[in-house]
């Protein structure tokens, strides 16, 4: 099983889209015909084949490319990756947790060879051939976590654990849903989650914090997030929202099935050995509305979630002001029938 | 400690936004109080038992800003072993580092006046490897703002209205309640990227 790579884009000519098989193996994020927030953290463990849970760290056919783009958001943009001076050691960590997973799940694509601090490794996708010693930063073209998370998909936030809390305090945060790593980077749980509405009141917070400070080494938790994107745009960070802002504008009838995308998140967490820390990986997957609905099921239900929605999380989520346009498209895929519980297509 | 909810605890809001208590006096070996403007009616207002003993062990760093000398006769009257006036917050936080770096443990941080202060002595503090959450603060006078652009990541200094303008890039910002310790400053965020036509008027609200 070899992925074909392909070449595209996340920004201006935005020439992103989904193959039909990758369609098949979206995380939806629904399981039933309406959303709430919950706790919803289960064990990242089950593998089912094909899916994008069978691997520790998912590479699909965008991998190439959305590395790329990540390379052209830290060119403009130092300032979205940065580590706090203590948490070198849980980089290290980082870099040995996904080259071992990536090894073992890839062998086609990735090869981690290892003699005592020695190490070389291969990544044939990105071309790249790396002999390093394990714990020497000179040996490496980059810190620990940045080198390793320029060849990951997604963002990646290193929680330190103290105080009975979880600390923002490292990360590379190139594809996130509008939120300032730099601004954020140094608070703790409760703080950096504290703009976001009803689930401090339904104790959402409490719960999950309680869940991952228990979390075990090689035990490693998930939960999905998601939202609403314009274009397929991996950068839509606050940092450039006065750029990419405008593009809610631009929905209209004739183009709501490619312009709106459902943007979900894949987290999960990871404890890690040496530092104790949390690896908190955020992946992010897009999706078109057009190519969402070539899955009947996902059709209808994504229909029904958006009509019924809370009024403030589609304010806080941000697409209030389009919604009812999106929904009146939805609707031509929802006939009503009864959709079947879980995730799955059908 | 912080915990202390204070009359002047601005509206019910985010987690993020600080909360501020009373000062109360501690019975550390050292005491050493940051404040400015009214900042200083709070270090009067302080109950202390045996005030001579506790001042002759205390450290006054005072800003007056707008108050003028309205408060610096009484603050003199003290007696603290040092007592230090400056002309800006800027001056001061250099004073603050230096006296940081030589503190002995046993050393209560006291910050008291415009958030704009208190969180600016917090962040040099913070640095300096103190606990953000053994430090005790009480805001006193004007509710003005320090905002980070998030765009240009450039501050605005004792921001009044809502929304402002970015003193460096210009954009026209919604000041946010999320607030960030390390940066000393509230969130800005460009409130008409989604339609730039959208000009809202300016209201003073951090009065």
């Amino acid at each position: 099983m070899s992925i074909q790579f392909k070449q595209e884009t996340f920004r201006d000519d935005f020439t992103f889209s989904n193959s039909p098989e990758q369609i098949q193996r979206f995380p939806f994020p629904f399981d039933k015909d309406s959303f709430m927030y919950s706790v919803n953290l289960e064990p990242h463990a089950d593998g089912r084949k094909d899916s994008a849970y069978e691997a520790s760290f998912d590479v699909d056919e965008h991998y190439v490319s959305e590395m790329h783009d990540r390379a052209l958001v830290l060119d403009e943009d130092p300032l979205r990756c940065q580590s706090l001076p203590h948490m070198t050691l849980a980089g290290w960590d980082v870099l040995e947790l996904i080259m071992t997973e990536k090894s073992r799940d890839y062998p086609d694509l990735f090869t981690l060879e290892r003699k005592g601090n020695q190490c070389h490794w291969i990544n044939r996708p990105l071309e790249i051939d790396q002999h390093f010693t394990f714990g020497d930063e000179t040996t490496l073209p980059h810190g620990p976590m940045e080198y390793i998370t320029r060849q990951a998909q997604g963002d990646f936030c290193l929680l330190d654990q103290r105080n009975d809390n979880l600390w923002m305090d490292a990360g590379i945060v190139t594809t996130q849903a509008d939120w300032s790593l730099d601004f954020d980077i140094g608070m703790n749980f409760f703080e950096w989650h504290a703009p976001v509405p009803l689930a401090h009141e339904m104790g959402i917070f409490q719960r999950a914090l309680k869940f991952l400070l228990n979390i075990q080494q090689g035990r490693p938790a998930r939960r999905l997030n998601w939202t609403l994107t314009i274009n397929p745009r991996l950068d839509t960070s606050p940092e450039n929202y006065h750029k990419w802002g405008i593009d809610k504008a631009t929905v209209a009838p004739e183009n709501v099935g490619d312009k709106v995308h459902l943007r979900v998140e894949l987290q999960t967490f990871w404890r890690l050995p040496r530092s104790n820390a949390l690896l908190f990986p955020i992946r992010c997957y897009l999706i078109k509305m057009s190519e969402l609905v070539t899955v009947p099921k996902w059709g209808r239900r994504t229909h029904r979630v958006l009509r019924d929605i809370p009024p403030e999380l589609a304010d806080y989520k941000g697409f209030a002001s389009y919604r009812d346009t999106l929904v009146a498209w939805l609707s031509q895929y929802d006939d009503g029938e009864k959709t079947s519980p879980g995730v799955w297509p059908e | 400690m912080v915990a202390i909810m204070s009359d002047d605890t601005p509206e019910k809001s985010i987690i993020s936004r600080p909360m501020y208590g009373r000062l109360s006096a501690g019975n550390s070996t050292h005491h050493l109080f940051v404040a400015d403007a009214e900042g200083a009616q709070a270090i009067l207002d302080m109950q202390v038992p045996n005030a001579s003993e506790f001042y002759s062990r205390a450290h006054i760093i005072y800003i007056p800003r707008d108050s003028g000398n309205r408060y610096l006769s009484s603050l003199q009257a003290l007696n603290a072993k040092q007592f230090y006036t400056g002309p800006s917050i800027a001056t001061a936080l250099q004073r603050l580092q230096q006296t940081l770096s030589t503190a002995h443990m046993g050393l209560q941080l006291y910050l008291a006046g415009t958030e704009g202060l208190i969180g600016q002595a917090m962040q040099v503090a913070m640095n300096a490897g103190m606990d953000y959450a053994v430090i005790q603060t009480e805001h006193r006078g004007s509710r003005a703002r320090r905002v980070q652009c998030v765009h240009c990541k450039g501050i605005t200094e004792d921001v009044t209205t809502q929304p402002v303008t970015c003193s460096h890039c210009g954009l026209l910002l919604l000041v946010r309640d999320h607030y960030s310790r390390r940066i000393a400053a509230f969130q800005g965020v460009c409130i008409n990227a989604e339609d730039p036509s959208y000009v809202p008027e300016k209201q003073e609200i951090f009065k």
